[in-house]
């Protein structure tokens, strides 16, 4: 073959770029055609079922009740409120949840590592099960005996004095209000910062001088001292409002559905499971020299575990556990299966009242999105804070 | 734990007592403790499941007279339990269909056997399990998909959801990784964070309020298919980022080395790529599987009677309500063999892999 002076131009289909881009276009085109064609055949039905379209429902009565509520709420409110109480309860429940949990879960995790055979084998039969069992399944399961088997309000079990367990839920005392409550809890959130700050110039000075300030009563003292002294100093208001039994039922106190206690039991115990086998997995990835450096250099075992093994477990643990918070916001959703008012539950409510399916879904997922994404930013943060930092 | 540990000495049992249960004041009290809660829950929960318990064939007023559990209750509703409203003379189509599972399942253990001849068979069992499950040939009566419950629509749900979702994630995990397609990989990006970010929940109330009516006027697919689909959607994406992390342990050389070889991109990763990364990202694809015939449980919600919504109509009947313990336990041993080994069975893999990469 003789090759011409030229190259002969090559056919635009075989330039790699060309096809390249020929084919995202395609693909974009596909996806936008079949989100047009979606639309258009939704707006068809929609006009067909005469059910209105657009947000402006969110500001309209929602004319339905919900059964708990951290802010006040009455069917007569709107539907962006009732959306509200939704997001403020699947929160109440997965804030909750994922602060037991994290206990929960580092205690069996710990467990499962001790040198006790008993008590591995126990925490091991608690960890295999509860994973291995669907979560909605446990839900139900706790939902039932709580309803089912636990004693009527009349007959309701005294676990303490004050604190009543029965078929509606637990009823604990509540301290009275007094003016001095907001001050206390401004003196706790001075006391953490004050602590913090405390923290952070103790280390500057044992860096400086070599000297270890004591941390930990210091810290507690300002923690809960400052709201202990703000609280003598308000007269040491003990008045508590005890729920006591009238005629049919309980009055006064404070009280936890139902729905809301067998929610968070499931989501606790399950989730936990999962975070106790990070937790092992992430202690024993530790390599074994670590801990004999820690006890050659002649560090208490307390303080080698705090000090040397625990950071670098951590590392290790938080990418999982961080996804295991994740799973636990998103299962708080089975809470509609249960008749726990949360963000699922006032969704179907409104969507089968007022037939906007699209819109109520979308606020959902929308909601959705925005706390996973929340709970990676900071969980993300806090890993880049006990990263390793390499040299 | 050391991988090469030294032959532990044969203790005896006093010495292992006291190296295991009794070292140091803090071990004794937690196995005291143990102990002590042991010796209370174990002999009446013995009575209630067993001694005390009513079991075979026997009327609800047997059970109220007895102080243990009700096992009679499943003798009387495992039928209905099992196989949801399926027809009860046809009952045994499903059970055959869950035979040719386990059948398959069996055959597909043993990791040697895995390649094409074996997915055609699991093509081929899957689509007479279906045709069985319908009927409508041959004499068999047809059976309307609503009309499908139990275990037998558990395990189609997860198991059609997976054979769809897999190669799906597949091309969402390779278009999240292309190189030269940022439009591609904005898409699968988008598409597996959106799905992961929200509840299956949220996806199966999408398939059943949503999806109707973005179809043309007319077109309609039933409750089994559309939850069928939020499904396959849902561990599409999960999948996909377990690929992905096979797809990522993968060392460079690897592409570099097929690249020089003169092989095109579906070459490569068809024969090079594809097959060591799925290997590495076996652990968790299986837990994602795990993950997945838990979470059918979830369509109980949108009213099909899969397993968990079988059993709570079972124990409906007002005569029965008072056992649902024994129902809830019914079901929830069916589900941990079921998970327990799949989780044992990944674990072996796991171990089969490693040894097969040291040289």
């Amino acid at each position: 073959m003789v090759a011409s002076a030229t190259p002969a131009p090559t056919a635009i289909w075989r330039n790699r770029r060309f096809r390249l881009a020929l084919y995202q276009a395609v693909a974009l085109l596909l996806v936008v055609g079949a989100g047009a064609y979606f639309v258009s055949n939704a707006l068809a039905n929609l006009e067909e079922r005469s059910i209105r379209t657009g947000f402006g429902f969110l500001g309209r009565e929602a004319g339905f009740r919900i059964g708990e509520s951290v802010i006040p709420y009455d069917a007569s409110n709107s539907y962006g409120r009732a959306y509200l109480v939704g997001i403020l309860n699947t929160l109440r429940v997965s804030l909750l949840g994922i602060v037991l949990a994290t206990g929960i879960g580092v205690l069996v995790g710990m467990a499962r590592l001790s040198s006790n055979w008993l008590i591995v084998r126990l925490a091991s039969l608690y960890v295999e099960t509860v994973r291995n069992v669907p979560l909605l399944l446990q839900l139900f399961f706790w939902y039932t005996v709580i309803t089912g088997l636990l004693p009527s309000v009349r007959q309701a079990a005294q676990l303490l004095p004050g604190v009543y367990l029965s078929k509606s839920g637990l009823m604990f005392p509540a301290p009275v209000p007094h003016p001095g409550h907001p001050y206390m809890a401004a003196a706790f959130v001075i006391g953490c910062g004050l602590a913090w700050g405390y923290r952070v110039w103790a280390r500057r000075r044992q860096e400086a001088t070599g000297q270890v300030p004591k941390l930990l009563l210091p810290s507690l003292g300002l923690i809960f001292g400052l709201p202990l002294l703000v609280w003598l100093a308000s007269g040491a208001p003990t008045a508590l409002d005890v729920p006591v039994f009238t005629r049919f039922s309980f009055r006064g106190g404070n009280s936890i559905t139902p729905e809301f206690l067998s929610l968070l039991a499931g989501l606790v115990l399950y989730t936990a499971a999962f975070i106790a086998e990070n937790v092992r997995g992430g202690i024993q990835a530790v390599p074994r020299g670590q801990s004999e450096a820690a006890a050659a250099l002649g560090l208490r075992r307390g303080t080698a575990l705090r000090l040397v093994i625990l950071p670098q477990a951590l590392r290790i643990v938080i990418p999982p556990t961080t996804s295991q918070y994740l799973n636990l916001a998103k299962n708080s959703s089975l809470a509609v299966a249960i008749g726990y008012p949360d963000l699922v539950a006032v969704t179907n409510t409104s969507l089968n009242q007022n037939g906007q399916a699209i819109e109520c879904i979308s606020i959902m997922m929308g909601i959705y999105l925005t706390i996973s994404l929340s709970i990676s930013v900071v969980m993300n943060v806090y890993d880049r804070y006990v990263a390793l930092v390499e040299r | 734990m050391a991988a090469v540990a030294p032959v532990p000495p044969r203790l005896g049992v006093v010495a292992w007592l006291r190296a295991n249960l009794f070292s140091g004041w803090f071990n004794t009290i937690l196995t005291l403790l143990a102990l002590f809660l042991l010796v209370r829950a174990l002999p009446p929960l013995f009575d209630w499941g067993v001694a005390h318990a009513v079991w075979g064939a026997a009327g609800p007023e047997a059970c109220k007279e007895a102080s243990g559990a009700c096992w009679a209750m499943i003798y009387e509703k495992y039928r209905l339990i099992l196989f949801g409203r399926y027809p009860y003379a046809e009952q045994w189509r499903p059970l055959l269909g869950l035979v040719l599972l386990v059948g398959m399942i069996a055959a597909s253990c043993n990791h040697n056997a895995w390649g094409l001849r074996l997915a055609q068979a699991w093509v081929v069992a899957l689509a007479a399990w279906l045709a069985l499950m319908w009927g409508g040939f041959a004499g068999l009566t047809f059976v309307p998909n609503n009309l499908w419950g139990g275990l037998p629509l558990t395990l189609i749900l997860t198991v059609i959801g997976l054979a769809v979702a897999f190669p799906l994630s597949i091309f969402l995990a390779l278009g999240r990784r292309s190189p030269r397609m940022p439009a591609i990989r904005l898409l699968c990006r988008l598409y597996i964070e959106l799905i992961r970010g929200v509840p299956l929940i949220s996806l199966l109330f999408m398939a059943s309020f949503m999806l109707p009516l973005f179809l043309p006027a007319g077109v309609s697919i039933d409750e089994v298919l559309r939850a069928q689909v939020a499904i396959i959607l849902f561990s599409a994406a999960y999948l996909a980022e377990a690929v992905r992390g096979g797809l990522q342990a993968i060392p460079r050389g690897q592409y570099e080395a097929a690249h020089a070889l003169g092989l095109s991109y579906w070459q490569a990763r068809r024969k090079i790529i594809l097959p060591q990364a799925i290997t590495v990202a076996i652990p968790s694809i299986v837990n994602i599987f795990i993950g997945l015939f838990k979470d059918t449980s979830l369509v109980a919600i949108v009213s099909l009677t899969d397993l968990l919504l079988a059993m709570r109509q079972a124990i409906a009947d007002p005569e029965w309500r008072r056992f649902f313990v024994e129902g809830y336990i019914f079901i929830a041993v069916i589900y941990f063999v079921v998970c327990f080994f799949m989780s044992k069975y990944s674990q072996y893999l796991e171990t089969q892999f490693r040894s097969g990469q040291q040289r």
